[in-house]
């Protein structure tokens, strides 16, 4: 039971994240609320796992984090090849 | 003893859970590129480190609770990387912070 309220609060507060990834004014912001939507993710399937009496699901979370990590530098090295201009 | 575990797991899961919520109204509310990141930290440190605290109280020592300690471990290398990486990129691409009482 505890587990469902904290998998409810997860859901309000990536609500918040993709408020400000859709409406922020420059692409910095939505690269960071991406990323923490990515780390909130990770931490919801964790919790999902012991949810249901599954903690296999520890793994997935895992490499969610790595990928969420190389992701977020890869955009920003995107950014950095279009040059140094006010975007 | 049973008690103590149920009771300290659920007392850092809500935790964990009000500074997540905390961290991403920050999110919404704070001006600034640079101040949002701030609000970003808050999730990736301290949200992170009470949700998994709880978890590893709950499951007790086993191989479960080892591969939950490599999520902080692994978040503790990433998270200054990455954002170290946004404030550098913002700050080069011509975006200044806003100070509240500027000369």
């Amino acid at each position: 039971m505890i587990f469902f309220i904290a998998l409810a609060s997860f859901g309000l507060s990536i609500v918040f994240c993709i408020y400000r990834a859709v409406k922020g004014p420059s692409p910095f912001d939505r690269i960071l609320s991406i990323s923490s939507i990515g780390t909130i993710m990770a931490l919801g399937i964790a919790v999902h796992g012991f949810a249901f009496n599954r903690p296999d699901f520890i793994d997935i979370a895992l490499m969610y984090i790595l990928l969420n990590f190389l992701g977020t530098i890869a955009i920003l090295k995107f950014y950095k090849m279009k040059g140094n201009k006010k975007i | 003893m049973e008690y103590l575990i149920q009771y300290s797991s659920i007392f850092f899961l809500f935790l964990g859970c009000f500074f997540i919520l905390s961290g991403s109204i920050g999110l919404i509310k704070l001006p600034d590129v640079f101040s949002r990141i701030h609000a970003a930290g808050l999730i990736d440190t301290l949200g992170t480190g009470f949700v998994i605290l709880a978890l590893i109280i709950y499951s007790g020592f086993s191989l479960v609770s080892l591969k939950l300690f490599l999520i902080p471990l692994f978040i503790l290398f990433t998270s200054p990387i990455s954002s170290h990486a946004i404030s550098l990129f913002a700050y080069e691409s011509g975006h200044k912070p806003k100070a509240k009482n500027k000369k």
